[in-house]
C-alpha cells in the first residue's frame, strides 16, 4: 500500500510517502513561510523523486488539528480533494497524537502540546505500552497550560512533554512538574509526517464528505454569539 | 482523434458560496452547483470569514462530487480546472485553491487562476457573445466599477469608487432601517413600493470623472433618518428606500451612459451581485433603450457568485495559454489589470 500523508496543521510543514509500511520519502521544514504555496510543490517534488504517480497512491492520511485553523484546512482541502479525484480513502489523524506517537518508546504518561496563545495549548494526554503503543488517557482540549499541569502534577506520575513551541513553556512545565516532567532533546519534538503514514496506515477511514478539522475552538464569532445567547 | 469541445471545471469560494460547475466551450453551462451559507451567517448580521472557510472545507468534496454527477462526464473530458484566486476573503479563497490545485494535480490536468470580477464580467458570456469594444459596470458588494475591454482577456478600469462600494452602502442603510441581512434585496423590494420623494445628494465627482463615492450618501440617509427619528417625525421606509437607490441608480446609470459615449462601445454589460437589483435593472434597461449599444444583463442566477461565471473567464484564460503553477496561491488584492496583463504575457507560452 502507498500512502501520501500531510501535515501544514502547525509551523512545520511535513509530506511523506510510504509503501508496504516503508518511508521511503520525507521532506520536512520548519520555517514561517506560506502553507498554501508550498504544499503542493512539495508534494510534487516527493512523488517525483520516489516515481510515484498520483494514481499510485492508495490512500492519504493528513494531520486534522489541532492547529492553525487556515494550516488545518489547507491540509484537508488538499487530501480531501485529492482523495475524493483519486477515489481513494482519506483518514485523519489527530496533530497531537502525531506527536505522541513519537514518545511511544517510553512507558510514561506523554503531554504533547501546541502553543494557542494568552496562555493557551492544545494539548491531550497519552500512555505508552512500552511496545510502541500509545493509548489516550486524557481527551484533547484546548486549555490555559497553567491549569492542566497543576492537575497533571496532582496525579503525581511522571510525564514526557513534546512539543515544538516547548521553549516559550518549558519554565512553566517546570514550575509545576519538577522532577516528574521529562523534556527529551531534539527532533522528537517535531511531528513527522512519517509517523502520521504509519498511524494511518491501518486505521480505516470514514466518509471524505463528512472529514472535518478537529480545531478544539469554536471561531470567535461564534464563541461570543453563544456568551451573548446565555446572558440574555 | 481530435476533440472539438472544451470544458473547464471551475472552483468558487471567495466569499460566503461554495461553488463548483463544468462550462462547455466558455459559454454553455453542463453544471453548475452552489451551496450558500447566507443561513449560517445571517445570526452575526454579516459573512464572518472564520465561519465562511470553516463551511468551505466542509462543503468542497460535496459540491465537487454533484458537479460532476450533474453533468454525466468523466475527468477524461475535462481539459482543465479553473480556480478563483482573488479577490475576496484570503481564508475563504484558499480552499478553492488547495482544492482545484489537489484536483488538478491528482488528475494530471492543466491550473488556471481566474479574477473574480473576470468572472463576474464573463457570466454575461454564457448568454451572449461578447462583441469588442464592451464597457462592464461591476457592482457588488466590494466593487463598483467601470471596466473596458478591448478584447478578450483585457481589462481596463476607467473608473472605480473612492470609498464605499454600492453594495456596501446598500448594506448599511439597510441596516439602519433595521432590515435583515443581506440587506440589498430588501432594499430594492421597498424601494418599489415607494417614491423617491427625499433629495439625497448624488457625488458626480469632478468633470469627466468615471470614479464613484458612496459614502456622502450613506451618511446623508443615515442622518435624515436619526434626525426624523428626534423630531418624532416618521418617514415612510419605502420612501427612504426609493430615495437612496434613485441617487445610487441615477449616478451608476449616468456615469455608464456618458462612459459608453466616450469609448464607443457597442455593448454594455452589467455584473456583480448589485446587477440582481431591479430598479439598477429597470434604469439602465430604459437608459439604452434606444441606442445601438447592446445592454446586457446576466439572468439573476448568474449574478450572484457561482462558479460557472469562473469557468467561463478561465476558459478565454485557457484558450490564451495562461497557466498557473504548482505555488498558485491565494490572493485578496489581485488587480484586474495585472490579472489581464499577466494573461497578455503568457500568450503564446504554452
Ligand atoms: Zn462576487
Amino acid at each position: 500500500m502507498n500512502i501520501l500523508a500531510i501535515d501544514t496543521s502547525n509551523q512545520v510543514m511535513g509530506v511523506a510517502i510510504t509503501k508496504d509500511g516503508v518511508l521511503v520519502g520525507e521532506l520536512i521544514t520548519n520555517v514561517k513561510r506560506n502553507h498554501s504555496v508550498r504544499l503542493m510543490p512539495a508534494i510534487d517534488q516527493l512523488m517525483k523523486e520516489t516515481d510515484t504517480r498520483p494514481v499510485d497512491i492508495n490512500k492519504i492520511v493528513v494531520a486534522n488539528g489541532p492547529g492553525s485553523f487556515t494550516g488545518v484546512r489547507i491540509g484537508l482541502a488538499t487530501a480531501k480533494t485529492m482523495g475524493w479525484a483519486l477515489q481513494i480513502p482519506v483518514v485523519g489523524i489527530s496533530s497531537l497524537q502525531v506527536l505522541a506517537d513519537q514518545g511511544a518508546f517510553s512507558t510514561d504518561y506523554i503531554c504533547p502540546f501546541f502553543d494557542a496563545r494568552r496562555g493557551l495549548v492544545y494539548t491531550g494526554l497519552y500512555k505508552g505500552d512500552g511496545n510502541g503503543k500509545i493509548v489516550e488517557s486524557k481527551k484533547e482540549t484546548n486549555v490555559l497550560f497553567a491549569e492542566w499541569l497543576k492537575s497533571l502534577a496532582e496525579q503525581g506520575e511522571k510525564v514526557v512533554f513534546l512539543s515544538q513551541d516547548m521553549e516559550m513553556h518549558r519554565q512553566n512545565i517546570m514550575k509545576y512538574m519538577g522532577s516528574l516532567a521529562t523534556i527529551p532533546k531534539g527532533s522528537i519534538h517535531t511531528p513527522r509526517p512519517s509517523t502520521l503514514a504509519m498511524i494511518g496506515e491501518n486505521r480505516t477511514e470514514g466518509s471524505i464528505h463528512t472529514l472535518v478539522p478537529n480545531y478544539l475552538r469554536l471561531a470567535e464569532a461564534e464563541a461570543n454569539w453563544l456568551k451573548q445567547q446565555e446572558t440574555r | 482523434m481530435t476533440k472539438n469541445n472544451q470544458y473547464i471545471l471551475a472552483v468558487e469560494t471567495s466569499c460566503d458560496e461554495t461553488a463548483a460547475a463544468i462550462v462547455k466551450n466558455g459559454r454553455e453551462i453542463i453544471s453548475n452547483v452552489v451551496a450558500s451559507q447566507i443561513e449560517s451567517h445571517k445570526r452575526f448580521g454579516g459573512v464572518v470569514p472564520e465561519i465562511a472557510s470553516r463551511h468551505h472545507v466542509e462543503q468542497i468534496t460535496i459540491v465537487l462530487e454533484e458537479t460532476i454527477n450533474q453533468a454525466k462526464l468523466s475527468f477524461d473530458d475535462i481539459d482543465a480546472i479553473a480556480v478563483t484566486e482573488g479577490p475576496g476573503l484570503v481564508g475563504a479563497l484558499l480552499i478553492g485553491v488547495n482544492a482545484a490545485k489537489a484536483l488538478a494535480y491528482a488528475k494530471q490536468k492543466p491550473l488556471i487562476g481566474v479574477h473574480h470580477i473576470a468572472g463576474h464580467i464573463y457570466a454575461n458570456q454564457l448568454e451572449k457573445e461578447f462583441i469588442f469594444p464592451l464597457l462592464s459596470l461591476v457592482v457588488s458588494g466590494g466593487h463598483t466599477e467601470l471596466i473596458l475591454m478591448k478584447e478578450h482577456g483585457s481589462f481596463e478600469v476607467i473608473g472605480e469608487t473612492r470609498d464605499d462600494a454600492a453594495g456596501e452602502a446598500y448594506d448599511k442603510v439597510a441596516r439602519t432601517l433595521k432590515l435583515p441581512y443581506p440587506g440589498g434585496p430588501h432594499i430594492d423590494r421597498l424601494a418599489a413600493d415607494g417614491e423617491a420623494l427625499i433629495d439625497f445628494p448624488r457625488a458626480w465627482l469632478e468633470d469627466g470623472s468615471y470614479d464613484f463615492s458612496f459614502s456622502g450618501l450613506k451618511s446623508a440617509v443615515i442622518n435624515k433618518l436619526h434626525n426624523a427619528e428626534q423630531r418624532n417625525q416618521v418617514l415612510k421606509r419605502e420612501d427612504v428606500a426609493a430615495s437612496f437607490q434613485a441617487s445610487v441608480v441615477d449616478v451608476l446609470t449616468t456615469k455608464t451612459y456618458k462612459a459608453a459615449k466616450e469609448f464607443g462601445v457597442k455593448q454594455v454589460i452589467v455584473a456583480g451581485g448589485v446587477a440582481a437589483n431591479k430598479g439598477l435593472r429597470a434604469a439602465l434597461s430604459t437608459k439604452f433603450m434606444d441606442e445601438d449599444t447592446e445592454l446586457l444583463i446576466p439572468p439573476l442566477s448568474l449574478c450572484t457568485d457561482n462558479a460557472a461565471m469562473i469557468a467561463a473567464a478561465g476558459s478565454v484564460a485557457f484558450e490564451q495559454g495562461h497557466r498557473a503553477g504548482w505555488n498558485l496561491n491565494a490572493n485578496p488584492g489581485l488587480d484586474i489589470e495585472e490579472y489581464g496583463r499577466r494573461r497578455k504575457l503568457s500568450k503564446g507560452k504554452i
